[in-house]
């Protein structure tokens, strides 16, 4: 039991030294400022007094490594600051422009995965229940094709398909406050169908890898010699030892739902954190889109590290170290 | 030193074995891939001749016109043909990628190989630092980035291929590994060879199959990340043809069930079909040759 407390321990600092790094590098990029900024961000008409204020407002008056630890020190309380949307007397926090809108994503995010895992991973086992058939083939195929199209255009097909030709859901998913069951579903089926469409082939492929990867052993052989069916073969034998790199590829997946959806937030005009960066990387809100990106980054290693504690648990030969 | 000197020429018939081998095992689907790709690049370099109209020439006074003889799939919002967009949008989508793509390979197989020959502390540091930054998604280390320094052609093209690179810089180190621990690296240290000649003449070929897979694979990214930020509003900025930023201009068409939003859509995914199977089976070949020694 001791051996695993440290291993755990030490992928957990391990994790926390990657998100302090990540923090150094996102928070560096605003000392990378070129000079005009303020200007870029107060229009041309800005008065040198207005960009000495604006300089001093958002504090590249003072040293960076005083800033750097104010900065973080706010992130870890949860506190970003404030937008450079804000003015004096209308301030706007990063926080009040996030929070709801990560609410929204973690919402999209949570129902893709509810369907997307589970689904991925049963056809990946048909696949390699199944391997070389027809159907093995054609999951071949849509893979390939699948990791080629660009998201929006999958969305777009869909629009067209069961919003416009055949009116069964909304193309767009406004959200409002107590809405009905009946009406959430129609309005998120739309966004929650694609990113299902783009993340499913990935996991299906990998889970089929790593079916046929471990079937290729002794014991395998063992058990297909005892007469075990095919598919006991597969469930009670295989997927236990193949489970490590199945959480890693649904991890990789999983974090890409939360990214991946900046584009699938705009086509469904869904407000999500996805679209709260993109507008604040187009009018260069430089704050809103270090606390987005600081955000992305710890959900991204979190995933990862639950992976990584999957794979230790549910191989024996890491769990007791020699 | 016998040896040494009957090396190229069982090499070159190796060579020229091993081309007879792969096109014989050449699927169909690579031929249409490579047909794919090879209609594109006609299109993209011809562009100027094949189009009816200019790139930002506006031809009718009507926004979003129907398809007629003489606007082949109709206008866009500011009355230009979209068939000679589409058309331009080759050039300027499979240019900038290129650019874009050469950048990410310049950078991380130098910078990759060059930590994998020299080993010890260069090569902790520099891995600290790329390992840091795949911990962010691409996606967002490139919007972070262009939030700082802007939306130009140039800028994306290098932040792109800087992006890109870290990717390139670890497949580039880890296979380069393999081959630093070879006599012959050994032998041209000894030698007292410069870095550049180690990196560039010992090493660097012999993982050369390896980096054109991923050549092909890096170029399919970069298409699909450069429309992804065009279609956002956040790449290529008008009124330069891109596909991505056609989709964009073009998106509310598909409430009245027009399907021109999909045609740009379709060219970018077509042109990555394309390269994903001639990759894929570049991939099947070489591991398929691997087994024949």
């Amino acid at each position: 039991m001791h051996a695993i407390l440290t291993t755990i321990f030490e992928r957990l600092a391990m994790a926390v030294l990657t998100l302090l790094i990540v923090s150094v590098l996102i928070f560096s990029s605003v000392a990378l400022l070129p000079g005009d900024f303020a200007k870029a961000v107060l229009g041309q008409s800005a008065t040198p007094a207005t960009v000495i204020a604006f300089e001093q407002q958002i504090g590249l008056d003072r040293p960076a490594t005083e800033r750097y630890f104010d900065w973080l020190a706010g992130a870890v309380r949860g506190d970003f600051g404030n937008s450079f949307a804000s003015r004096p007397g209308a301030e706007r926090r990063v926080v009040d422009i996030i929070g709801p809108r990560l609410r929204n994503t973690l919402t999209l995010a949570g129902l893709t995965a509810a369907i997307a895992i589970p689904l991925a991973i049963s056809l990946g086992l048909l696949a390699a229940l199944w391997r070389n058939s027809w159907y093995d083939r054609i999951i071949n195929a849509a893979t390939l094709t699948t990791i080629s199209v660009p998201e929006f255009f999958v969305a777009y097909v869909l629009i067209l398909l069961l919003a416009v030709k055949f009116p069964v859901f909304r193309s767009l998913s406004t959200v409002r406050p107590n809405m009905g069951m009946v009406e959430t579903v129609e309005n998120l089926a739309l966004p929650v169908l694609t990113l299902t469409l783009v993340i499913i082939a990935h996991m299906m492929r990998m889970t089929r890898a790593a079916i046929i990867g471990v079937l290729g052993s002794p014991y395998v052989e063992m058990a297909k010699l005892k007469g075990v069916s095919p598919l006991k073969i597969v469930l009670r034998h295989a997927l236990p030892n193949a489970l490590a790199p199945i959480a890693s590829v649904v991890a990789f997946n999983l974090a890409y739902l939360i990214v991946g959806a900046v584009i699938i937030e705009v086509v469904f005009v869904y407000p999500g954190i996805g679209q709260a960066l993109v507008d604040a990387v187009r009018t260069r809100d430089v704050p809103v889109v270090q606390a987005c990106a600081l955000l992305f980054a710890l959900t991204y290693i979190f995933l990862n590290l639950i992976a990584d504690l999957i794979a230790i648990g549910t191989n024996p030969r890491l769990m007791h170290p020699r | 030193m016998k040896i040494l000197s009957e090396h190229p020429a069982t090499n070159l018939k190796r060579s020229s074995k091993t081309i007879a081998v792969i096109l014989r095992r050449a699927t169909p689907s690579a031929w249409f891939g490579a047909a794919i790709i090879f209609l594109y690049v006609l299109v993209a370099i011809f562009a100027s001749h094949i189009a009816p109209y200019g790139e930002t020439e506006v031809v009718s006074s009507v926004p979003y016109g129907p398809w007629t003889q003489q606007t082949f799939l109709g206008t866009d919002q500011l009355g230009r043909d979209v068939f000679s967009r589409l058309i331009f949008g080759a050039r300027n989508t499979i240019g900038i990628s290129l650019a874009a793509t050469m950048i990410t390979f310049v950078v991380g197989v130098s910078l990759g190989i060059t930590a994998a020959v020299l080993g010890g502390s260069v090569d902790m540091v520099v891995s600290r630092i790329v390992d840091a930054i795949m911990a962010l998604p691409q996606l967002v280390v490139i919007l972070v980035m262009l939030s700082v320094v802007g939306s130009s052609v140039f800028n994306l093209i290098i932040l792109i291929g800087i992006a890109g690179a870290t990717n390139v810089f670890r497949l580039a180190r880890s296979v380069s590994l393999n081959v630093t621990v070879m006599d012959y690296v050994e032998d041209a240290r000894m030698r007292g060879e410069s870095l550049v000649w180690i990196v560039f003449r010992e090493v660097l070929p012999n993982i050369l199959p390896t980096l054109v897979a991923e050549f092909g694979m890096r170029f399919c990214f970069v298409v699909l990340t450069i429309s992804a930020l065009s279609f956002l509003g956040l790449g290529i900025q008008p009124p330069t043809a891109d596909w991505g930023a056609m989709v964009r201009e073009s998106a509310t068409l598909i409430s009245y069930g027009d399907v021109t939003p999909l045609l740009p859509a379709a060219a970018i995914a077509v042109l990555a079909i394309g390269v994903n199977f001639v990759v894929d089976w570049f991939l099947h070949c070489a591991s398929g040759l691997r087994d024949d020694h």
